[in-house]
């Protein structure tokens, strides 16, 4: 409880903020319909063409919106100094980290519960829809473990909307790769006996950005 | 746990631990210092409060003590307690109000408070929200967003947030700006409250006239401290202190 209660409350905080500013949500699904939709419009969707750009134009939307959030996630704590209202609590800094991840996962997911329907309709990728949900949700966590480490950091520089994306991209490259290569494989472009392996490769990116991530956000807060 | 006593004498001669011990602290941002070999003991009971002028290291000491701000030397021990390895339950034992309230803007107060609340894992949660605003005050607010809020109410807000959880130690940073003359009452009796039942109260200030009426002071000069008094040491800037 004494882990789990303070992230959970710090993850509904965040939700219950996020209900009333739409900070989050409503700009990163904005940016991620409009990528999906714009590219619907740019090339024949032939099977053959689509199995090769659909994966790319998605996690291009999904990843680049979900950066414009990521860039919100720490400001509404520094802004006002709430950090330091959360460094006071008796909690260990990872505390800090786990629940203000959860949040950027929820909020997220949310992004792409409205935003994959769309695209599985706009590119008629039906088939692919069950196999694009587990790949979604680990590049998703991955993208919030990876996110909120580089929101934390990039929070206390100067540029921070240019500097967030700066810092987040080389270190999420992987993950993006691993994202729309499995993807690809499950819309049919590929062999899909290599689908799992990317899916795994995805699953050990989360494990090691899970573990790695809270150990450097705790020395990033700490002054 | 601390142990509560009525005053700072029954504790001495119990030779328990002292509420703060800091011994040779510095800080430095870059290379000015701003905290060089500060020493200094608060003892259980007792309000000690911090005067200097700008830039003497009031701010930087206050989060220093609370954990905010890891000393480039020197240690720190909250009852007893190294603030460097048991942060976790030294903090447990402060109630901090800093110069920022604190306080998230889109959430009301109750909102705001219960969030402190559940960070610190406070049981009879709603119990101590509606004592904590009585006492500040704002309980008729408690329903309020606080971006609604004054500069002033939002300082007692900040305060009730600090208190939420009973903190033995209480930490203030010139906790009076921006109060009126009936929140600087409040905030005696907050500061007296916490001493007199045994806690410890440290606050900077710039208010050249005692806070509560029996407070010892300490004056940071300018550029850091080289050395400060403990408690019992006279001193020229020793002015009411406790009996």
């Amino acid at each position: 409880m004494s882990f789990l209660g303070p992230v959970l409350a710090l993850m509904w905080k965040d939700v219950l903020l996020e209900l009333r500013t739409r900070d989050f949500v409503v700009p990163v699904l904005v940016f991620s319909l409009m990528t999906i939709v714009v590219f619907s419009f740019a090339f024949e969707p032939t099977p053959r063409v689509i199995a090769l750009v659909a994966p790319g134009v998605l996690w291009v939307a999904i990843v680049f919106g979900g950066v414009v959030g990521l860039a919100r996630s720490f400001s509404q704590e520094k802004d006002h100094g709430n950090l330091t209202g959360l460094m006071l609590a008796p909690v260990s800094r990872d505390t800090i980290y786990f629940g203000k991840m959860l949040a950027c996962f929820v909020f997220m997911t949310l992004v792409e519960v409205v935003v994959l329907p769309v695209f599985i309709v706009l590119y008629d990728v039906a088939d692919a829809a069950a196999e694009l949900v587990p790949i979604a949700l680990l590049t998703t966590l991955g993208i919030a473990a990876v996110g909120t480490l580089f929101s934390a950091i990039a929070v206390n520089t100067r540029a921070r909307e240019v500097m967030l994306p700066i810092l987040f991209f080389p270190v999420a490259v992987p993950l993006i790769v691993a994202a729309v290569e499995a993807s690809s494989l499950s819309l049919g472009a590929a062999q899909s006996v290599e689908a799992w392996q990317w899916i795994g490769l995805l699953a050990v990116f989360d494990a090691v950005f899970l573990v790695v991530c809270p150990v450097a956000f705790v020395a990033v807060v700490e002054d | 746990m601390p142990r509560m006593t009525n005053t700072p004498e029954a504790d001495a001669d119990a030779q328990g631990p002292a509420a703060i011990r800091v011994e040779g602290l510095c800080k430095a941002f870059g290379r000015t210092p701003v905290l060089r070999s500060l020493s200094l003991e608060v003892r259980w009971g007792e309000v000690l409060s911090v005067s200097g002028p700008n830039g003497a290291g009031k701010t930087t000491l206050i989060r220093v003590l609370a954990g905010l701000t890891r000393p480039d030397a020197g240690s720190i021990e909250v009852d007893g307690l190294p603030l460097s390895r048991m942060g976790s339950m030294a903090r447990r034992l402060i109630g901090a109000v800093t110069h920022e309230p604190l306080l998230y803007d889109g959430l009301t107060v109750r909102e705001n408070l219960r969030f402190t609340g559940r960070m610190f894992s406070l049981d009879r949660l709603d119990a101590r929200v509606e004592a904590a605003a009585d006492r500040l005050g704002v309980r008729p607010r408690l329903g309020d967003r606080v971006e609604t809020l004054s500069h002033g109410l939002r300082k007692r807000v900040s305060i009730a947030r600090a208190l939420l959880h009973e903190p033995s130690i209480l930490l203030m940073d010139e906790p009076e700006t921006g109060l009126d003359r009936h929140a600087l009452s409040l905030l005696e009796s907050v500061v007296s409250g916490v001493a007199g039942s045994g806690g410890a109260v440290v606050m900077t200030t710039h208010n050249p006239a005692p806070t509560v009426g029996s407070e010892r002071r300490m004056h940071l000069p300018a550029g850091g401290a080289a050395a400060s008094p403990a408690r019992g040491e006279a001193s020229e800037e020793d002015v009411g202190a406790k009996p």
